[in-house]
């Protein structure tokens, strides 16, 4: 009897402590609903702030002329979302067949051991900060294009143009690229490679019959995932880019991508209203492509992970 | 010989010196870092703030800098961590595997971590200048835990998702609550906080966008939060857009501490996935 | 020793597990595994209904569990063995959309009755998975885990409760001089023998054990068969099997299930020896399993 007494265990589950779990499941609760209301709120917040511009001027107009005179009241962002595509497309085009060939490498040929140097290496180029990849462009790829390439295809050329910033945003986004397509690869069931294989097909016939085919809409989307982060990059490109306000018609001119508008003169015009809900603008649409990319391409790559596990 | 055998030669070809450029671009970033940031690297780059005249090439050093970024990088990472281990927990213990809401927020901070930098820093600026406040400490850190709690929610939960059914279920059979049952998960989850932090830190020590509005910069150590903070990656680029060849070197000198610190970040990373996981269970 | 600084209660507690103290031993064969005394325990399922995700798994079951009695629930495989048991602590709707009628009551307490607290009822019932799963912590934290959570923070008798749980279950020889090492480094049979001392350690009046023994090797098995025999004297043990040979071996009462339902249910010895039904005399006879 005393035994009983001193080991008993409290019985019934005290109030105390499914109030405790009770609180924390609501305190948590909180605290998620307030981190996904963090989206819409600074979503909000952007229109809110580019309201004013928008109602002086349409839509239409402010994004497809190209007139950029803030002081005269002109703001045409063509310029700028010209130069934003230019530099993510020249990014894209190189990367997508390096990264996809140094996927299926690490995931249909490689041994253990070249993905054990292989990934860290990935991992320091996805961690160094784009300051850094920015002086690197400076450093390395603004004198080898103006001094070595672009006297090959026009007089001049300081360097600092579309084509040097975006080598160094394919190079930003390459370790993304590759880990969402080795992700993607690695998904595909080790079954349906061997079938292939035991049909006698090589290596690279079974990668670009069953690999590429099945995991197809999931490249996409991966694409589509960078090119949104490749978008909203702004440093190193701001250090590379040119800086000037005009619309690219070669690889060799300057250019003036929308982050680094942003970057620029954020800050230092808000005596101008219009010129500040201008900029907010141009944050706006950011975030709304940024936005509308990353939902169509976590939903089709959600989905494609449902069907093929 | 087949076609087809020639096409998977040159294809593997093509393989082999993609990945090999892949490590050409490391190694190149790498050495243009050290070989311009080590010669400018002092001792007094460290541990000195700018004196007068340094922004012409005079005396002085980034401690301000190096200040500032440990200021915004330690208070953002320990605000995220409170923030983002209750979401974590509460999206894979208290919501269903099939809950709409977990799915949603899942989509949510996927969304918020491809938000670039920048947006976060105006949208930020908007609020402070809402609020009558001034670029500031406090700001920079306001704005820098923004932008990492999405990346600990998304690297957290993705350890949090494999955690063992059975493992709620043996703690819930003694009789645990919901609540109680953290205790175990976060011992499970452990690396995975481990390595998040260190990638949150990486992320943001590097990221200037987002504190160029937020937190200013200044030549002196902040000592209250509403005093302006220099930051490291702007110490970079705003000595970089000097003429004047000696700061510019600084800029190098800069460059190469970032590095530096992003290259143990991301060594300890490695370190810790392989050792500190002895309480897991498999 | 001598050590000045430590209060008289701290050195208490290290003579508590000074070496002599630990040899001696704790638990003896004759004595019985409960810390507390038994109560008598009762569980009836009535009428319970389980749909998951639009299957019907379980259909109108209804079953009583005997107290004291190693109770099997046998069948084919995807026949419900699972689901049931998992629905007798209500573990069930913690992770999946699942629609449940019908009712379990355990001693007087209706588990799926709007706003009933569960907790305390699971904790009448401890839980033996198909693979051990140990908590990510040391082996005495892993006893020591569900005392703490309700309320047991003196360190004395947790000290008491580790040693007699794992002598209990035959582990204390093994790991005693690793009490603090993490549980993930022992052997699977040695994890599987640790979780029975973890349930155990609440004091529970129910073991409900899922296929306890089918990732084990057969000593393992063999050990964790030859516990459960012992145990019946104290508790009352649902186990699910699909091997029918460790049901001949250790049943006192069979529950044989196919497609959800409950086919017969009954004494061992009168379900083996003379099924009623056809499809049990199949089963048996190894028709189809």
């Amino acid at each position: 009897m005393r035994r009983e007494r001193e080991y008993k265990i409290a019985q019934k589950t005290s109030v105390f402590r499914l109030l405790k779990d009770k609180m924390a499941g609501s305190v948590m609760f909180t605290f998620t609903a307030v981190s996904v209301l963090l989206l819409i709120l600074i979503g909000m917040g952007l229109v809110i702030k580019s309201l004013p511009i928008l109602q002086e001027k349409s839509l239409w107009e402010l994004l497809f002329t190209s007139k950029w005179k803030p002081m005269r009241g002109d703001f045409g962002f063509l310029p700028f979302i010209m130069g934003t595509l230019w530099v993510t497309v020249i990014a894209i085009v190189w990367t997508l067949p390096v990264s996809l060939f140094t996927a299926i490498f690490l995931t249909e040929n490689s041994r253990a051991w070249v993905k054990k140097v292989v990934f860290p290496a990935l991992d320091i180029l996805a961690g160094l900060p784009s300051v850094v990849y920015g002086v690197w462009g400076i450093l390395v790829v603004v004198p080898w294009i103006s001094d070595s390439l672009a006297p090959h295809f026009v007089e001049y050329s300081t360097g600092y143009t579309t084509l040097t910033a975006g080598i160094v945003l394919g190079i930003m986004i390459l370790p993304l690229m590759i880990s969402l397509f080795v992700e993607l690869f690695s998904s595909v069931p080790r079954d349906l490679r061997e079938a292939s294989l035991s049909l006698g097909a090589t290596r690279w016939q079974t990668t670009k019959y069953v690999l590429l085919k099945k995991t197809f809409p999931g490249i996409v989307a991966s694409v589509t995932l960078a090119v949104s982060r490749a978008m909203g990059e702004t440093i190193a490109v701001l250090m590379v880019c040119g800086n000037i306000v005009q619309m690219p018609t070669s690889l060799f001119d300057g250019c003036y991508p929308l982050p680094a508008l942003l970057a620029n003169n954020y800050g230092e015009m808000l005596s101008l209203p219009l010129y500040e809900s201008a900029l907010m603008l141009s944050a706006l649409i950011l975030f709304v492509v940024v936005f509308v990319f990353n939902i169509a391409s976590r939903l089709i790559l959600r989905k494609i992970e449902r069907t093929l596990v | 010989m087949k076609i087809k055998f020639v096409e998977e030669k040159i294809m593997k070809g093509m393989m082999l010196v993609t990945t090999l450029l892949v490590f050409l671009f490391v190694g190149s970033i790498l050495f243009t870092i050290i070989k311009n940031g080590w010669p400018a690297l002092s001792w007094e780059m460290i541990t000195s703030l700018p004196g007068g005249g340094f922004y012409i090439g005079k005396e002085g050093g980034l401690l301000n800098a190096i200040v500032g970024s440990l200021y915004v990088v330690g208070a953002s990472t320990v605000l995220g961590l409170i923030v983002s281990i209750p979401v974590v927990f509460y999206l894979n213990v208290y919501l269903r595997r099939s809950s709409r809401f977990a799915s949603l927020a899942r989509l949510a901070f996927d969304v918020l971590f491809g938000i670039p930098s920048i947006v976060y820093g105006a949208f930020a600026f908007t609020i402070m200048i809402y609020f009558g406040l001034k670029t500031s400490l406090a700001g920079g850190i306001i704005v820098i835990t923004l932008l990492i709690i999405p990346i600990f929610i998304r690297s957290m939960d993705e350890i949090a998702r494999e955690l063992p059914q059975d493992m709620l279920h043996a703690s819930y059979s003694l009789g645990a609550t919901r609540y109680e049952t953290i205790k175990v998960v976060v011992r499970q989850i452990a690396p995975g906080i481990a390595t998040a932090t260190l990638l949150s830190i990486g992320r943001a020590i590097g990221d200037a966008a987002a504190v160029m509005f937020t937190a200013g910069y200044t030549d002196s150590i902040p000592v209250s939060l509403s005093q302006p903070a220099a930051t490291l990656p702007l110490a970079v680029f705003f000595q970089l857009s000097s003429p004047i060849p000696e700061v510019q070197e600084r800029a190098y000198a800069a460059a190469l501490i970032l590095t530096i610190i992003v290259l143990i970040l991301s060594i300890l990373g490695r370190i810790i996935t392989n050792r500190f996981s002895k309480n897991k269970i498999q | 020793m001598n050590l000045p600084f430590l209060s008289k209660k701290i050195k208490w507690y290290m003579a508590e597990w000074n070496e002599t103290e630990l040899k001696k031993g704790f638990f003896r064969p004759d004595q019985k595994f409960r810390m507390d005394n038994a109560k008598r325990s009762n569980m009836v399922v009535d009428k319970l209904n389980v749909t998951i995700q639009g299957n019907h798994i379980l259909k109108d079951v209804s079953v009583e569990i005997p107290d004291r009695k190693i109770t099997c629930i046998i069948g084919p495989s995807g026949c419900g063995k699972s689901t049931l048991l998992k629905s007798l602590n209500r573990l069930l709707d913690t992770n999946e959309e699942v629609k449940i009628t019908g009712q379990v009551i355990v001693d007087g307490e209706e588990l799926y009755s709007p706003g009933v607290e569960i907790t305390h009822i699971r904790r009448k019932m401890g839980l033996l998975s198909q693979r051990p799963c140990p908590l990510p912590m040391s082996i005495y934290d892993n006893i020591a885990y569900g005392c703490r959570i309700h309320g047991l923070r003196n360190r004395k008798k947790l000290n008491m409760i580790v040693r007699h749980y794992l002598q209990a279950v035959g582990l204390w020889e093994e790991v005693k001089d690793r009490l603090h090492t993490p549980a993930a480094r022992m052997s699977i049979g040695q994890q599987q023998r640790l979780c029975l001392a973890r349930g155990l350690a609440v004091e529970p009046q129910f073991i409900l054990a899922d296929e306890a023994t089918s990732a084990l090797d057969p000593i393992s098995s063999k050990t964790i068969e030859d516990l459960f025999l012992k145990l019946r004297e104290e508790y009352a043990i649902v186990l699910v099997t699909h091997t029918l040979r460790q049901a001949l071996r250790i049943a006192d009462y069979v529950i044989f299930m196919y497609m959800g339902e409950i086919v017969e249910a009954g004494p061992a010895e009168q379900i083996f020896k003379h099924p009623q039904k056809e499809l049990t005399q199949k089963y048996l006879a190894g028709v189809f399993s």
